[in-house]
């Protein structure tokens, strides 16, 4: 049974650079990187030292608070430095790529035949565990918990997004078999989350999951718009939710018995000059895939998209969970205010107030947009602009406030469990303050999961 | 422009932390990130950001002022010329020049006082707390002299723009968190502190005072209106008083009044701007102008007094009902926050303004009393409604 959800609160941040659909293979980079940083709020532990050589899934840490939890190194070569920060805190672990890339052993099996601790026991063993991730604290699941259901975003409406069923064409049947695991991990239903308007036989015809459609605008093609829409969080509930692309790397490790971590991501942005995607490894060096790629020299690398990525140097590495890298101008000058200010007409601004001339312009018009504030940050004044892009049944001003007051009881009474600091992403783009919203958020989950979880 | 830029980076290094004028640097960077948008990126979350900011958001309200502001000076020139010829008949569009020019050197001195009283207090703030200017001020300003009788002595002016900033906002914390308007403070404290100063008939047209006309009285149709709840009322009936007043020049504003407030059209034009922009409140406009017509209408239902029975459009265009819907009730920071909230806050907002003013005698206006009750109810109103989600949330637990 599919049913269908129209989201009629959001925004769609018409940007320029949408990457062509075209795929390029990259050969691994010579460096890789994983970074206990693209997991909030881990406690690693290294298995390995510098000069150690390693094998695609052997483990390089484990998260001290649960051990079980591996985190496992994409690719086959030595372990060339460990990258230290204030503290001795492990910021890297570089691998350096061998020629050969070799496997550690594992072999192909039939999800269906395991049970759920098994299942359990074998992803966190073979490192496939970090890519679920849980609901409420938007962290790595922790197996412990039953999930009343496992949610599956079949798109991406952010800005720019890459297009999922371009990716995954040919993949129906390791998806399938990652929908088959996701089947066998809760006893509560998988749900699968398509796009109304892109419909794909590729997603249609899974098996075994509850199909739901949406349509509407950004952030409808975020999983926990998708997840308040059909069965909301409520306190001491878990849900799981997964990447789809994801989902397909596990999928092919039981079809296969090999990990193979490579992903196809969208390089896009105003700054590119051949927007397109590129099929690359977990973790790979940023420099190999944008070198000479990039037009101004004045630039933001984002490794993810523009309202959640993480900020980049040229020289860094693709984070763990992003599909995504995108390239937009740095916005680090002053403006005239009668020109390019404050005051000036703003035809090159998108603003989703009518304070701009955004709703007078066509839809079809793209724009550039850089990564100046376009203001001081201030107290909150102005009311119901959140609420404007924000689908949920919560009241975002006022919980945001909540979280920087640090107000536990406020936060759970308005409904922290339900959100992850994505889901504000649009408020914090919109709100006039310029209030760093999402990180308020993350703060305030935080307070939450050492109080009262 | 790249010349200001250049002299404004010459500057700089004189203002930052530990350089020569630190101390001064709230008023430096004021006067920086007016003339540009500063060059601050985004750090953490989205990197990108909506054009929009508190600046630009209050010059939009302050640019809807303008309306009520031009007619304002026109409406003060021309009654001031009434008081001084003492003849009330005297036709509105002639010698329209002389009157505004008269009724410029009434009201701009009101704005300057108000502005220049206001935006020291907040620099001296700002420097306290090492912040630029918060823009909040710069409509409270704006709106202060535009509530203010044309003859108000100028001191006044200043003593209630002070307390108004000082005890109104700063002891909250300034701009954002204040609980009750800003404006509408400035005008409470000078009609509680200073009566004959803010009511009566003496003071609406500038110079009735000094006038030589024996007689002659600067009335306002509110005045003359609560004179029938009294033993001597100024007209013997309605017609008397619709006549003096018709519904279209009391549309327009040719009547006498605070310096901004007499026109409806005027602050229509100005909700056009406000609500085209999205920075005024639909909701708390429309709400606040059907719950004073309500009670109009409950009012005129109940009859038995020429007030009750007066027309309940009437009270929509005259006294400061219009001003106060569209730029007192609407400030976001005081108002309802939720949008449930909103309806409930204008409409019982609309509904008290015209019982104060029709059924208290010492109050001839009501709109300034009613709207500052709602803004300390707010909060209470804004509680229920969130309560409401709240409990919603906690059902979905016991149903599951």
């Amino acid at each position: 049974m599919s049913r269908l959800v129209s989201i009629h609160k959001g925004l769609d941040i018409r940007l320029q650079g949408l990457a062509e659909k075209q795929l390029k293979i990259l050969p691994n980079s010579r460096i890789i990187c994983v970074s206990p940083l693209d997991f909030h709020g881990l406690n690693p532990k290294l298995l390995v030292k510098e000069g150690d050589s390693v094998k695609i899934g052997d483990p390089l840490f484990f998260d001290k608070t649960n051990e079980a939890l591996q985190f496992v190194t994409p690719a086959s070569g030595t372990v060339k430095s460990i990258i230290r920060g204030e503290k001795r805190k492990i910021l890297q672990v570089l691998i350096e790529t061998s020629e050969n890339q070799e496997y550690k052993n594992g072999s192909a099996e039939d999800v269906s035949k395991l049970s759920s601790e098994e299942l359990k026991t074998k992803m966190l063993a073979c490192g496939l565990w970090p890519f679920i991730k849980q609901r409420p604290i938007d962290v790595i699941a922790d197996q412990n918990q039953e999930p009343k259901a496992i949610f599956v975003s079949a798109f991406d409406s952010s800005p720019l997004a890459p297009d999922y069923n371009f990716i995954l064409e040919g993949r129906q049947e390791d998806l399938q078999t990652g929908f088959n695991a996701l089947c066998q991990l809760t006893k509560g239903k998988v749900h699968l989350n398509i796009d109304a308007k892109n419909d794909s036989a590729l997603f249609s015809n899974i098996k075994g999951v509850e199909i739901n459609k949406f349509a509407g605008k950004h952030p409808a093609g975020n999983v926990g718009t998708q997840i308040h829409h059909i069965d909301p969080i409520n306190k001491g509930e878990y849900i799981w939710t997964i990447n789809v692309q994801d989902l397909v790397i596990i999928g092919n490790y039981f079809n296969t018995g090999k990990l193979n971590a490579r992903r196809t991501i969208a390089l896009s942005g105003s700054e590119v000059s051949e927007p397109q995607y590129y099929n690359v490894l977990i973790g790979s060096n940023l420099d190999g895939i944008l070198k000479g790629k990039v037009k101004g020299n004045h630039v933001r690398f984002i490794s993810g998209n523009v309202l959640t990525g993480d900020q980049k140097q040229q020289n860094d590495y693709l984070g763990y969970y992003h599909n995504q890298i995108t390239v937009i101008p740095e916005g680090n000058n002053y403006k005239f205010f009668l020109t390019k200010g404050w005051l000036g007409l703003g035809f090159d601004k998108f603003s989703n107030s009518r304070l701009f001339p955004t709703f007078l312009l066509p839809k079809s018009k793209q724009f550039v947009l850089d990564t100046n504030t376009n203001g001081e940050e201030r107290a909150f004044v102005v009311t119901g602009e959140l609420e404007r892009v924000f689908p949920f049944d919560i009241f975002p001003m006022q919980l945001v406030k909540a979280a920087m007051t640090k107000d536990i009881d406020g936060m759970e009474n308005l409904g922290i469990y339900e959100v992850a600091p994505e889901d504000f992403a649009l408020c914090e783009y919109v709100c006039t303050t310029k209030i760093n919203i999402q990180d308020e958020i993350r703060k305030g989950l935080d307070i939450v999961a050492e109080e009262c979880l | 422009m790249k010349f200001l830029e250049n002299i404004l980076h010459k500057m700089e290094p004189n203002f930052v932390k530990g350089a020569k004028y630190e101390k001064w640097n709230p008023l430096f960077e004021t006067i920086a990130t007016f003339a540009f948008t500063p060059k601050l990126v985004t750090t953490k979350g989205a990197h990108i950001r909506d054009g929009v900011d508190l600046k630009r958001t209050m010059m939009m309200v302050i640019i809807a002022l303008i309306p009520c502001l031009l007619f304002g000076i026109y409406n003060t020139g021309h009654w001031q010329m009434v008081a001084e010829l003492g003849n009330r008949n005297l036709p509105y569009w002639e010698n329209g020049l002389n009157k505004f020019w008269n009724g410029s050197i009434i009201v701009l001195p009101l704005i300057v006082v108000s502005y220049g009283v206001g935006l020291g207090i907040e620099f001296i703030f700002g420097m306290l707390r090492g912040h630029s200017l918060h823009e909040g001020f710069l409509v409270s300003g704006m709106l202060i002299p535009l509530t203010m009788p044309a003859d108000v002595p100028l001191w006044m002016v200043g003593v209630a723009t002070a307390f108004a900033v000082i005890i109104g906002k700063e002891i909250f914390g300034g701009t954002g968190m204040n609980i009750i308007n800003v404006a509408l403070t400035a005008r409470a404290f000078l009609f509680f502190a200073y009566p004959t100063s803010m009511s009566g008939d003496k003071v609406w047209m500038a110079g009735t005072e000094t006038t030589k006309v024996d007689g002659f009285t600067g009335s306002t149709a509110l005045g003359d209106l609560a004179t029938f709840m009294s033993d001597k009322p100024v007209f013997q009936n309605l017609n008397g008083f619709t006549s003096e007043y018709t519904l279209s020049e009391s549309f327009i504003g040719m009547i006498p009044g605070s310096v901004g407030e007499t026109s409806t059209l005027a602050c229509l034009i100005g909700a056009g701007i406000l609500l085209i922009t999205g920075v005024g409140s639909l909701r708390i406009m429309a709400s606040f102008f059907v719950g004073g017509l309500a009670m109009g209408l409950l009012l005129n239902l109940m009859g038995g007094n020429p007030y009750f029975e007066l027309p309940a459009v009437y009270h929509l265009v005259i006294g400061s009902f219009a001003f106060g819907a569209i730029f007192m009730a609407t400030d976001p920071v005081s108002a309802a926050q939720t949008a449930k909230g909103k309806l409930v806050y204008g409409f019982l907002g609309g509904l008290l303004a015209i019982l104060i003013r029709v059924l208290n005698p010492a109050y001839p206006e009501g709109v300034m009393l009613a709207i500052l009750f709602m803004n300390i109810s707010a909060p209470l109103i804004d509680y229920y409604v969130i309560q409401g989600n709240i409990n919603r949330r906690l059902k979905r637990i016991k149903t599951a």
